[in-house]
C-alpha cells in the first residue's frame, strides 16, 4: 500500500473534486498530477493507462482506476466510509447519487451556450430547494442524528455538504428554507478533516473561471 | 425477505433494462408495474415512493429503491455478483462504468429524429469499436479466462453481454474485430439462456 494515490486531471474541479473532497475528508493525503495542455492529454493516453481514454485517473493502491463512481466507491469502502452492511450502503449509494445529479447540473452550467446559461440556472436552483434539499432535510430530520446513514459519517455526508457549498456559490441564501441542512453543513464543516480542506492551501479547487473553461474546452475538444 | 422485487418503469427499457438483466442473470423473479399514464405516476409520487421523484424505483427487501446505480450494486452485491473482495468490486465498477457511458449513447434513441438517429448510430458504432470494445477485449485476452473478473461470472459479464446485443442492433457485425467479445457473447447467452432481451 505504499505511496499515496495520484489524481491525474485538470486543475479544477470537474468530475474529480469529489474525489479530493472524500479522501481529505478521510485524512488521506494524495498527489495530483495536472493535465495543462492538449498534449498531456494525448500522452496519458498513448501510454495506455486510460482505460477508456478518459480522466479521472487515480493511481491507487496498484491500480490505474478510472470511472468517477468507481473510485469513490473504492475509496469510501476502503476508509469505512461506507456504511456498516449492505443496506446501509444501498441507502448511502441512493443519497449519493442524487447529490451526483444537482452537483453534475451545476458542473455541466459554464459550459452551456450563454443564452441557456439562465435558464439552466434557475433549474438547477429549483431542483436543489424542491427534488434534492428537501430529501436530505427530511432524512436529517427524520432520524435526528448528525448523519444521513447509520448515525455515522460517511461518504453521503461529504458528497452532501460538497453540493451544499457548490449550491450556495449559486444561491448564497439556498439554504434558507433548510434549517436542518444549515446544522448540518455547520457541523460538518468543523469535522477537522474537512474543516482543514476548507481552508486556503488546501487542495480543494475554486469555481472554474472563464479563463480555466477556455482550457477545458481545448484539451478536451468541447 | 419475502415477495418478489417489484419494479415501477415504463413498459420500455429505458433505464430500467439493466435491472431487469441483472435480476434475470441472478435468477431472480421480479414482477413489473408499468407505468402507461400520466395518473399512474403522479399516483406514486404523491404515495412519496419516489425519492428524488423519478423512476425507475424498485421495492426490494422492504426499501423502495431509486436511483439506478444504487439498485444494480444493492442487487449485485446480494447475488454475489460484485467479485470476492474490494479490489474486484472496483474492477467491476470500472468496467460497468464503461458499458454504462456505450449504453448511455444508444438509449435517448427513441426520443431523436430520423435524421439525428442515423448521426447518433454512426456515433455509437465509433464509440463501440474504439473506445469500449478494445477495452473489453484487452481485459479478456490479457488473462485468457471465460469471464472480465476474478475468473467468475459478475455483473461486469451481465451489463457488457447487454451492451454488446444493443450495439448489435445498430450494427449487426460490429463485433467482428473482436474474436473474445465474440466467444463470450455466445458462451454467455448458452449459459446463462435466461439473459435474453426482455423486450
Amino acid at each position: 500500500m505504499a505511496g499515496k494515490p495520484k489524481l491525474h486531471y485538470t486543475k479544477g474541479r470537474g468530475k474529480m473534486e469529489s474525489i479530493r473532497w472524500l479522501l481529505a475528508a478521510a485524512g488521506v493525503e494524495f498527489e495530483e498530477q495536472f493535465i495543462e495542455t492538449k498534449e498531456d492529454l494525448e500522452k496519458l493516453r498513448n501510454d495506455g493507462v486510460l482505460m477508456f481514454q478518459q480522466v479521472p485517473l487515480v493511481e491507487i493502491d496498484g491500480m490505474k482506476m478510472v470511472q468517477t463512481r468507481a473510485i469513490l466507491s473504492y475509496i469510501a469502502a476502503k476508509y469505512n466510509l461506507y456504511g456498516k452492511d449492505l443496506k446501509e450502503r444501498a441507502w448511502i449509494d441512493m443519497y449519493v447519487e442524487g447529490t451526483t445529479d444537482l452537483m453534475g447540473m451545476i458542473m455541466y452550467l459554464p459550459l452551456q451556450p450563454a443564452d441557456a446559461k439562465e435558464k439552466n440556472l434557475a433549474l438547477i436552483i429549483e431542483r436543489a430547494t424542491t427534488r434534492y434539499f428537501p430529501v436530505y432535510e427530511k432524512a436529517l430530520k427524520d432520524h435526528g442524528h448528525d448523519y444521513l446513514v447509520g448515525n455515522k459519517l460517511s461518504w453521503a455526508d461529504i458528497h452532501l455538504l460538497e453540493a451544499i457549498l457548490m449550491a450556495e456559490e449559486c444561491k448564497p441564501d439556498i439554504l434558507s428554507a433548510f434549517p436542518v441542512l444549515q446544522a448540518f453543513k455547520g457541523r460538518t464543516s468543523n469535522i477537522p478533516t474537512i474543516k482543514k480542506f476548507l481552508q486556503p492551501g488546501s487542495q480543494r479547487k475554486p469555481p472554474p473561471d472563464d479563463k480555466f473553461i477556455a482550457s477545458v474546452r481545448k484539451i478536451f475538444n468541447i | 425477505m419475502a415477495g418478489k422485487p417489484k419494479l415501477y418503469y415504463f413498459d420500455g427499457r429505458g433505464k430500467m433494462e439493466s435491472v431487469r438483466w441483472l435480476l434475470a442473470a441472478a435468477g431472480v423473479e421480479f414482477e413489473e408495474e408499468f407505468l402507461e399514464t400520466r395518473e399512474q405516476y403522479e399516483k406514486l409520487l404523491q404515495g412519496g415512493s419516489l425519492l428524488f421523484q423519478q423512476v425507475p424505483m424498485v421495492e426490494i427487501d422492504g426499501m423502495k429503491m431509486v436511483q439506478t446505480r444504487a439498485i444494480l450494486s444493492y442487487i449485485a452485491a446480494k447475488y454475489n455478483l460484485y467479485g470476492k473482495d474490494l479490489k474486484e468490486r472496483a474492477l467491476i465498477d470500472m468496467y460497468v462504468g464503461g458499458t454504462d457511458d456505450l449504453m448511455g449513447f444508444i438509449m435517448m434513441f427513441p426520443f431523436l429524429s430520423a435524421e439525428d438517429k442515423e448521426k447518433q448510430r454512426a456515433v455509437v458504432v465509433q464509440k463501440a469499436t474504439s473506445r469500449y470494445f478494445p477495452a473489453y477485449e484487452k481485459v479478456l485476452k490479457d488473462h485468457g479466462q471465460d469471464f472480465l473478473v476474478g475468473n467468475n461470472f459478475s455483473w461486469a459479464d451481465v451489463h457488457l453481454l447487454e451492451a454488446i446485443l444493443m450495439v448489435e442492433e445498430k450494427k449487426s457485425d460490429v463485433l467482428s474485430g473482436f474474436p473474445q467479445l465474440q466467444f463470450c457473447d455466445t458462451f454467455k447467452q448458452k449459459m446463462f439462456p435466461g439473459s435474453q432481451e426482455v423486450i
